[in-house]
This record gives structure tokens, sequence and C-alpha cells, in this order.
């Protein structure tokens, strides 16, 4: 079996758009979304379906709170615009106000995910009290182990846009544009949950 | 941004092991995960038809005195589990897509080669997790659906086993998917189009689709069901106030586009294989691609009609029949156009030819239950009967298993070197056919008689035709073997095979056989006519 590494020859031959192609990492990431979002449209659909079929008993009607969601969809909208700040910064080639960027959108995903166990904490129902207890914390637990990886990653590209040896430059910034991409996908979906869940 | 590919980086050859054990590796050459693919899907296709086996042999009488109750439910849980998460879902899309998707866009791998091990390293363990849950207060006994209340109220672990390895076949599938729609849009060779890949590249395009669009929610609806069966919530328990139709929605939002997951694959492989030995231009290529697609869109609005039992309301049964009678219309057009391929052509009759034409018998008849199961009032009375039983089977296993077959009889010559023995392979088309009408034929006829599926026990008036069906079933589990001597004889001393036995002009036969590490020993070649049979070959090249 002949091998390319051990065959110059063939090596020489191959032409520049073979050794050369456009990075479609990102669009494999897009993919990946796109899956990810009908996962949260399965539970959407399965909750709005509860609500329409599955009507609760009078006394387990309960109306959320909206102060604390609203002050979550403001960090996480927030924290979009910061991340975007992070970029611009990075593509300056200026490492460490991208990182400083970087670290405060980590601390508004951080406040975010504080709120959101407070509000668990306070809510009177439990997950398996009524159908519309279960969805609640299904959907937005769901939504949570989101916000939770993607402080987990936004953390890990920030330590690596320090600015002695980090990978993260203004050559290398697929990370930086993954993560965010991923971020404001987080982002968009709290603002659906928010709507369906909170203002329906 | 362009990424510069530095073939040591991407395969680590030198690190890859040689050989035989490359095939136990995390290899990430696409050829390699091809072949793991198949080889360890054809394993699970064992087992699951050991369980088939164990099946038709409880029902050649009509007491449950082969094996109690309870074990029959897991072994026919088992037996669909298996047959269709780890071996007909993997094999046509991830064996066949590996080998073959490269080759026909003109690249040296997958677009994303590591995505890709890690797909294929997710199917074993949780294979063998799913196998190994007999063990564990037996298996899963609600069926390859999984409806509760059933899957809640059955022996728990069993269950809980079930859905995290169906969650990590899931997963598999997805990232396969993932990485054929990036191969197949974004991989291309220069000067390629769309309109001039070879078909099986569009049927993947189009199931990788369904897979990335439906895999999803079965994945949220098993962790929801994974809740009611741990947490003690209540989604899919009517008792704490849930809603088992929800589940049925959300599973069969899945599971009805994963019937073509399951054949738009081998839809794509049987277009490969007709023209090369008919000797003729695939027919209507544009119409196939439209078709494809237009399954693809339809596939994903007719899933209630698996439904019209579940208190379904009258609009919803009439959108949901009409949707999966159009369906009839992009299938009627591929039949004809393969029935048109062959009409006329310089037909040889070998193994590889044989299947196929066995799948065009076997998938029209097929399609005709199927749209007769798409009419209400018809599907009202079959509900849960035989008939379902023997449609579904005419399908997957006389539809796909068949092209899985005639795939490996057509490139065995290309990912071995050596020819199969066409003798062996013409008995071995002969039993299979013999024995998968024998076996599902008179299930229709139990079917429209009122036997139920899914019970171990039956009405003796059912017996004869029973006793028929299992006899076929034993000539299946026959036909595996002159298959299996044929590939372990053909794999050493076969007839060497050349590079282009066929004489094809697909572009994976215009490499060496087998084909070398990255493809094509220099550029990758241009095959703007895949089909242009029939025409002077020096002009193709």
């Amino acid at each position: 079996m002949t091998t390319l590494d051990s065959s110059k020859e063939i090596q020489k031959n191959n032409s520049e758009v073979n050794e050369k192609h456009e990075d479609f990492r990102m669009f494999g990431l897009i993919t990946f979304l796109i899956a990810d979002g009908m996962t949260f449209a399965g539970f959407f659909a399965a909750y709005l379906t509860y609500k329409a079929v599955n009507p609760l008993p009078d006394g387990a009607i309960y109306e959320l709170e909206l102060p604390i969601p609203t002050l979550n969809t403001i960090l996480l909208l927030v924290s979009s615009a910061t991340f975007h700040k992070a970029g611009k910064a990075l593509l300056k080639d200026k490492n460490s106000d991208s990182q400083k960027w970087l670290f405060f959108t980590a601390f508004l995903g951080i406040i975010f995910l504080i709120c959101q166990l407070f509000e668990y904490f306070h809510l009177p129902f439990g997950l398996t009290d009524n159908l519309f207890a279960s969805t609640f914390y299904a959907l937005t637990g769901f939504h949570g182990l989101h916000v939770t990886l993607g402080t987990l990653m936004i953390l890990i590209i920030a330590w690596q846009s320090r600015i002695n040896g980090g990978r993260l430059t203004s050559q290398n910034m697929f990370p930086l544009e993954a993560v965010e991409l991923y971020w404001h996908f987080v982002d968009g979906i709290w603002v659906v949950l928010f709507i369906i869940l909170y203002l329906l | 941004m362009t990424i510069s590919i530095d073939p040591q980086k991407t395969n680590n050859e030198s690190l890859q092991p040689k050989g035989w054990l490359r095939y136990f590796s995390f290899s990430l050459d696409h050829k390699v995960i091809g072949i793991q693919y198949l080889v360890c899907g054809f394993l699970f296709y064992l087992i699951g038809g050991t369980l088939a086996s164990a099946i038709r042999i409880e029902l050649a009488s009509p007491m449950s005195d082969f094996m109690p109750r309870d074990v029959y439910n897991q072994v026919l849980t088992l037996h669909g589990t298996i047959m269709i998460f780890l071996w007909i879902v993997p094999v046509v899309n991830g064996a066949f897509g590996n080998y073959l998707i490269p080759f026909y866009v003109g690249a040296r791998d997958m677009a994303f080669p590591r995505l890709n091990a890690v797909a294929f390293w997710l199917i074993p363990p949780s294979g063998l997790m799913l196998v190994a849950s007999y063990f564990v207060e037996g298996a899963a006994q609600a069926g390859w659906t999984a409806y509760p209340p059933l899957s809640i109220t059955t022996p728990q672990s069993g269950q809980i086993i079930w859905i995290l390895s169906v969650l990590l076949l899931g997963g598999s599938s997805i990232f396969g998917g993932i990485n054929f729609i990036a191969t197949i849009i974004k991989l291309r060779r220069p000067g390629l189009k769309l309109m001039q890949l070879p078909m099986y590249c569009w049927a993947m395009l189009g199931t990788s689709l369904l897979v990335v669009l439906s895999t999803p929610v079965l994945a949220g609806t098993l962790i929801l069901l994974s809740f009611d069966i741990i947490a003690n919530t209540g989604f899919f328990n009517p008792v704490l106030g849930g809603n088992v139709v929800v589940y049925q929605h959300l599973f069969w939002f899945y599971s009805h586009p994963a019937v073509y997951i399951m054949v738009l694959p081998a839809f794509g492989l049987v277009s490969e294989i007709l023209p090369v030995h008919a000797r003729k231009p695939l027919f209507g290529y544009t119409t196939m691609v439209f078709s494809i697609m237009g399954i693809v869109v339809l596939g994903l609005v007719v899933w209630a009609h698996h439904m019209f039992t579940s208190g379904t309301p009258p609009w919803m049964r009439l959108f949901f029949t009409i949707a999966t009678a159009f369906i009839a219309v992009p299938t009627g057009i591929k039949f004809f156009n393969w029935v048109a391929t062959l009409w006329g052509g310089k037909i040889s009759i070998n193994s590889a030819m044989l299947f196929s034409c066995g799948f065009i018998i076997n998938f029209v008849f097929g399609g005709i239950t199927g749209v007769a199961l798409a009419q209400v009032p018809f599907d009202i009375h079959v509900h849960d009967t035989y008939f379902v039983v023997a449609h579904f089977h005419y399908i997957v296993y006389g539809g796909t298993v068949f092209i899985i077959f005639s795939s490996i009889y057509h490139w065995f010559p290309k990912v071995t070197g050596k020819m199969l023995k066409e003798k062996l392979g013409i008995l071995h088309f002969i039993i299979t056919f013999i024995g998968f009408n024998l076996c599902f034929a008179p299930q229709h006829w139990l079917g429209l008689n009122g036997m139920p599926r899914r019970v171990a026990e039956y009405d003796p008036q059912f017996q004869f035709v029973n006793q028929i069906s299992s006899l076929g079933a034993l000539l299946m589990a026959i036909s595996t073997i002159p298959f299996l001597i044929n590939v372990f004889i053909s794999v050493r001393n076969g007839k060497n095979a050349g590079d282009n036995p066929w004489n094809a002009l697909t572009p994976e036969w215009l490499t060496s056989s087998p084909p070398p590490v990255e493809n094509w020993e220099g550029e990758a070649p241009l095959v703007e006519e895949p089909y242009g049979y029939g025409k002077e070959i020096s002009e193709q090249t």
C-alpha cells in the first residue's frame, strides 16, 4: 500500500486544491446547533401541547414571578454583547482586552446560573408536583446545562487568550468564534424559553 | 481562511497500526471506519437474526412453550432495537457512506475524520450494553417503540439501559449526519457540480438532513422518558396527569423519518449498482434528485399515520393520510426510473444484480401495502397486527437488507481486491429470496385475519400459516451460511479483481483495489458523467 508521506513524488503531484481547503468547522458547528435546536423544539412542542390539552387542576395553577427571569434575560443579552466585544478586541490584537471581556462574559454566565438556582429554591413547587412543574424544570434545567457548558468553554478560551503562549490569537480566531456562536444560540433559546414559559 | 492539510497530521499514518490491527484501532481513515461499521453491524445482524429465529421458533406453536412470555417480549424488543439501530442504520449510512462518499466527492477523507471515528466507536459499547441488559433483571420489554405507560411499568433497569444505549446510538448517528452534510456540501472537488454527483451522495445528503433534524427530538423524548422512570415525573404517565400521546408524537417525529433514514441510502446504492450491471445511464437523474428531496420534506410531516388509533382527531387523520399518500409519488418515480434503467440494458445476471432486482420486487410490494396502511379505515382494521409486521419487513429487509447484500457483492472487489464467488452468491440470493417471501408474505394474511403482533401466544387456527412463516425464517437463517463461506474463502483465495472488474465509471473504481490510504495517487479525477455508459469510455477520461 502506498503511503503519501513516504512518497515525495506524489505529494508534489498534489495540486494546491487537494492540500488546502476552506475552513468548514463553522459549517459543522452550525449543523450541530440546528440539531441541538431541534431538541429544544421537541421540548417546547411537548410543553405547548401539555398546556393545550392537559390543563392543571385549579389549585395547582401558579403564576411565575417575573423579576428574576427578566434579570436573567438582561444578563444573557448583555453577555452576548460583551462576547462580541471580546471578538472585536482580539481581531485588533488587543489580547488582554479580549481576555477581560471574556472573563466578564463568563462572570455574567455564572450570575445567570446563580439567579436560576435562587429561583429554583424559592419556587413553591418541586420536580414531581405536576406536569407544569416537571416541564418547567426540564426546560430550564436543559437550558441551564447549556449555559453551564458555555460558561466553562468561555473560561477555557479566556485562558487560551493569555498573552504569552496562548493559542487564541487574531490568526486563530476559530475557538472564540465557535464558542461565541454557541453562546448566541444559547442566548436565543433563552429568549424563546422566556417568552413561552414565563410570558405566555 | 484556509487550512493546510498535512497528510501526516490528518491521518497520523506513522502512528496507525497496519494490516488487520487497524480495524481495531481509533483509525481516522474513512475506508477503515466504513469497514468497521460494516463488520460491527454484521455481527449485530447475526445476534438480531438469532433473536428473530427464536421468535419464529416460539411462534411455530400457538402456546408459549419455547420461552416464557416476558422473555419473548425481551427478545422481540432486542431484535427490533438491534436490527434498526445497530445493523441497518449504521451499515446503510455509516458503512457505505463512509467508504464511498469521499470517493464520490473527490476528497481524501471525510470532513471531520476525528468526529467520524468517535461516531463509530460509540456503537460497539452501546450495542454490548444493550445485549448485556438481558442479564440485569431482564432486558427492556416495551418493544423498539418503548411506548409508555408500558415502558414505565415494566422492570426498570433494562429499560434504562435501553434508553442510554439508544441515546448513544442517536448521538453517533447525529455526528455521522453532520459529517456527511459537511463532506458533500463543502468538500467537493473543485469543478464538480452538485448535479454531477453520483446518486448515493444525494441520498446521503437527504438522509443526513433527516438525521440532523429528527434524531435530536428522539433524544429529548427519551430523556423525558428516563425522568419518568427514574425521578417519578409524570410527562407520559397518565396516573400523574401526563399524556402518553405526546410521547407517541415525539417518538414518531423521529421514527417515521427513521424509516427513510434506513431506506433512502438503499435507494442511492441501488441507483449506483443498476447502471453498472445494465450498462446504461441512470434513467431520470434530475427526477431522482428531486424525488429524494421530496421524500425528505414529506417524510418529516407524515409521522401521525402511525397513530391513527391513538385518539387522533379527524382533521389530523385526513392531513396525515393525504401527506402519506403523496409520498407514493416520488417513490413511484424512483421505482419507474430503476425499471427504465434496466429496460433495454445489457444486463449481466450476477449476485449484485440479482439482489438489486430482488429489492425492486420486494420494495414495490412493501410500498403498495404502505399506501394501503396510510388509509385510515384500512389502518384501523389492521393496526398492531401481523400485516404491519409484514409491511415493515418488506421495506427494511426486502428493501434495505437486500441492497446491503447487493452492495457487498458490488463493492467487495474494490475493498479487498478479490472477487466473491458467483455461484455461492447466486445460491445466497435464491435461498434469501425464497426464505424471505415465504416468511413474510403469509404474515399479510395473518394480519388481515386479525393475528396481533408482539404476543407470544395466538389462536390455534393460525398455526399452519405461522409454521410456513417459520420455515421461511429457517431458510433465511440458512442463507447466511453460503454468504459467510463465500466471504471467508474469497477474502483469502478469491480471484484477483483488478482495479475495475465491472468497468464502472463512478470515481471509486478509478483508483486501485484496495485503494491507497489517501484514495488516489495524485489528484482526484473529475468525473462529470458518473453514469455515461453506452458511450466511448475514452470520452470519459
